[in-house]
């Protein structure tokens, strides 16, 4: 599904290198987590992908079902399938939830040459996944983010995804900022969309929402590449005894 | 004191070419305005007023050549039912109009007041231009209140069912419009006036408004299409006790628009909304000049203006809030703000308060920037393409304007045609 291959990365306005060769593969059906410590380049590593500009690619490449997501505007690798639930989600005044969904939705349709749905279909299909992640109707005529609290933010990221129905979903930090109840409601909506055609790449620096969404491999990143990768148990390693001796032994 | 050499050999210029309509009972307004056009001499690029804007081609004797422009739209507000009426470059068309004729409304040509014996239109015409020549001189008002070719003096007198709809439509490529309207709303009266159209190659059009004591007048305003017009307009307005005035107005292209509102408030609790929003391209002046008195206890009024703006096109906005001593608990806000689609475009602001009570709330703040670029990537990232992101993003930074437009129907209209522009512009 996913294929990321040696992939180097550096600030576009400075020199800085950010990812120093990253590998990492992850196939329809399987739940990746990356874990390291803060600045070790994983938001980079998202935003990359889904092609935030800033960055320049200097080495590598990143192939998602075929299609050679570096060469792709943001908007195709969205329509390619590609999803991002942002660390910050954007509030953008002036532009209602509703509204937004509804465009994004239909923009994928298009750019699949898809029928667009009707108002109706989609109200109906947007008022039952807004329900169980208890998302209210306020909330959705609400400008985009503008007034959320960062819970509700996070929820509303899980609301896109679940009406985008991409491939490959990548979870920046989802879970910060979340108290327990908030955490197991996007966990269980990000467990309601696994199915085996389509890949997770959960961001995070906390074993509890592994508990949660249970991963199939664990890698940890450190300066800009993956220093380790194992099983559920690498998790809960980092929960016990942090990142010190990981590194230290990969060093 | 005497007028510089050259502001006065430019206003006599332009005064030659133009005769002055006699004959009527306006006859002594106008040449009141006369004398004042020669006292304060047409504006010139010295003036501090006309900093931002130049005026060069609004005093030229002979207007430049302004191509016609079909676009092909179905005409603005086009689907709506209304009272039309009718002008081409700038002279009432009896032909193209609706009949005058509606309930709670009466219409009448400027020309016809004396006939008619239309009293309060003859005490109207020119008084509110005149009272808003201080503190700032405004001499393309008192020129239109002297030489005005047409117009119609509408009055209110309850709630009609449809709104009067003025436009303006541009027939020659060298026409010379000067227009003035005199509006008064009676007591507990309320209507909407439409005006659309580019009305001629160069359109002077004042435009005195006198509500009453609860009274409400809302202006809707879409100035016309045609790049190569140009326009300089004045809206006079008077609020009575508790009476509402709300104006908005888009304007998309044009060369060259300067659009003055003026408005005293001289009852309490009396409320003043005026917004607007433009979108230029390339070859695009626009300037909104807004100055608001308070002059009573416990009115509210608001200044909202955004602009969209690229491939160099500049957008001016002048507006002061002037609160007189006594006119406590004044609740003002003003708010300019460019959206700037390129680094070619430029905008120019001058807010302005002055404030003389102390019981007041007011604020105001100008803003200029480019598209938010994190909020363009969260929409791109949802499978939005850039194009449609962008336009998204325009349109909700024009939301705040557009919302100062009541009817939603008319809201829409507007909207519209925004979409339109911005998609023929991709
Ligand atoms: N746009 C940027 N400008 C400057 N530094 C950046 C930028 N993006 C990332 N970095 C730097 O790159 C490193 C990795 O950041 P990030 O990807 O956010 O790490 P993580 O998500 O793992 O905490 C950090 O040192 C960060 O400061
Ligand atoms: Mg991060």
């Amino acid at each position: 599904m996913l294929k990321i291959n040696n992939l180097h990365v550096k600030l576009e306005e400075e020199n800085k290198q950010i990812l120093n060769g990253v590998d990492l593969e992850v196939a329809g059906g399987e739940v990746h987590a990356i874990m390291g410590p803060n600045g070790s380049g994983k938001s980079t590593l998202s935003y990359v992908l889904s092609g935030r500009g800033g960055y320049v690619v200097t080495e590598g490449s990143a192939v998602l079902d075929g299609h050679d997501l570096l060469a792709l505007e943001p908007e195709e690798r969205a329509a390619a399938g590609l999803f991002l639930a942002f660390q910050y989600p954007v509030e953008i005044p002036g532009v209602g939830n509703l509204t937004f969904l509804r465009t994004a939705v239909n923009a994928q349709r298009k750019a699949r040459g898809e029928e667009e749905l009707s108002a109706t279909d989609f109200l109906k299909e947007v008022r039952a996944r807004a329900k169980t992640l208890k998302i209210d109707a306020e909330m959705l005529k609400r400008p985009v983010n503008v007034g959320f609290s960062g819970g509700e933010k996070k929820r509303n990221e899980i609301l896109q995804m679940a009406m985008l129905a991409p491939k490959m979903c990548i979870l920046d930090e989802t879970d910060s900022g979340l108290d327990v109840d908030a955490m197991k409601l996007v966990a269980d909506g990000v467990n309601a969309l696994r199915d085996k055609g389509r890949g997770f790449l959960v961001i995070t620096h906390y074993q509890r929402l592994l508990d949660h969404i249970k991963p199939d491999v664990v890698h940890i990143m450190a300066a800009g590449r993956i220093v380790k990768s194992g099983g559920p148990d690498l998790a809960l390693e980092v929960e016990h005894n942090g990142y010190a001796d990981i590194l230290a032994e990969v060093a | 004191m005497a007028l510089p050499e050259r502001k006065e050999s430019a206003t006599e210029l332009r005064l030659a070419g133009l005769k002055l309509p006699v004959g009527g009972c306006t006859d002594a307004a106008r040449e009141s305005a006369l004398t004042r056009v020669r006292a304060m001499g047409l504006p010139s690029r010295r003036d501090e007023y006309w900093k931002y804007t130049r005026p060069d081609t609004l005093v030229q004797p002979e207007p430049p050549r302004a191509a016609l422009f079909e676009d092909g739209e179905t005409p603005m507000f086009g689907d709506m039912d209304r009272l039309r009426v009718v002008f081409v470059d700038g002279v009432f068309d009896p032909e193209a109009s609706d009949d005058l004729d509606l309930e709670g409304v009466s219409i009448d040509r400027i020309a016809d007041l004396c006939a008619r014996d239309i009293h309060w239109a003859k005490h109207l015409y020119g008084k509110l231009e005149q009272a808003g020549q201080t503190p700032v001189e405004r001499p393309f008002a008192a020129l239109n209140t002297a030489f005005a070719k047409d117009g119609v003096a509408i009055h209110i007198a309850g709630r009609p069912s449809k709104p009067i709809s003025l436009i303006y439509v541009h027939e020659s490529e060298t026409s010379d419009a000067l227009l003035h309207h005199v509006i008064r709303v009676e007591p507990g009266a309320e209507a909407t006036i439409l005006e659309n159209g580019p009305a001629a190659a160069r359109f002077n059009k004042c435009m005195e408004i006198d509500v009453a004591s609860g009274g409400k007048l809302h202006l809707v305003r879409a100035q016309g299409r045609d790049h190569e017009r140009r326009a300089v307009t004045h809206v006079f307005a008077r609020l009575g006790t508790e009476s509402v005035f709300k104006c908005f107005t888009l304007t998309i292209n044009g060369m060259l628009t300067r659009n003055e509102v003026v408005v005293e408030l001289t009852g309490d609790d009396a409320l003043a909304h005026v917004a607007g929003a433009c979108v230029g391209d390339g070859d695009f002046h626009h300037d909104d000049t807004v100055f608001i008195t308070h002059d009573a206890v416990g009115c509210e009024s608001r200044q909202v203006f955004k602009k969209v703006l690229r491939n160099g096109a500049t957008g001016v906005f002048q507006g002061k809030i002037l609160v007189r001593e006594g006119a406590q608990k004044t609740d003002g806000y003003q708010i300019s703000q460019a959206l700037l689609l390129d680094g070619d475009s430029q905008f120019l602001a001058k807010p302005e308060l002055e404030i003389y009570a102390d019981d007041v709330a007011c604020s105001h703040g100008s803003t200029s920037g480019a598209i938010d670029e994190d909020a363009l990537f969260y929409l791109r990232s949802r499978g939005v393409p850039e194009g449609q992101a962008t336009d998204l993003l325009t349109l909700a930074f024009l939301g705040e304007a557009v919302d100062e437009i009541e009817d939603k129907d008319l809201a829409a209209e507007i909207i519209g045609r925004v979409e339109a522009w911005l998609l023929r512009h991709h």
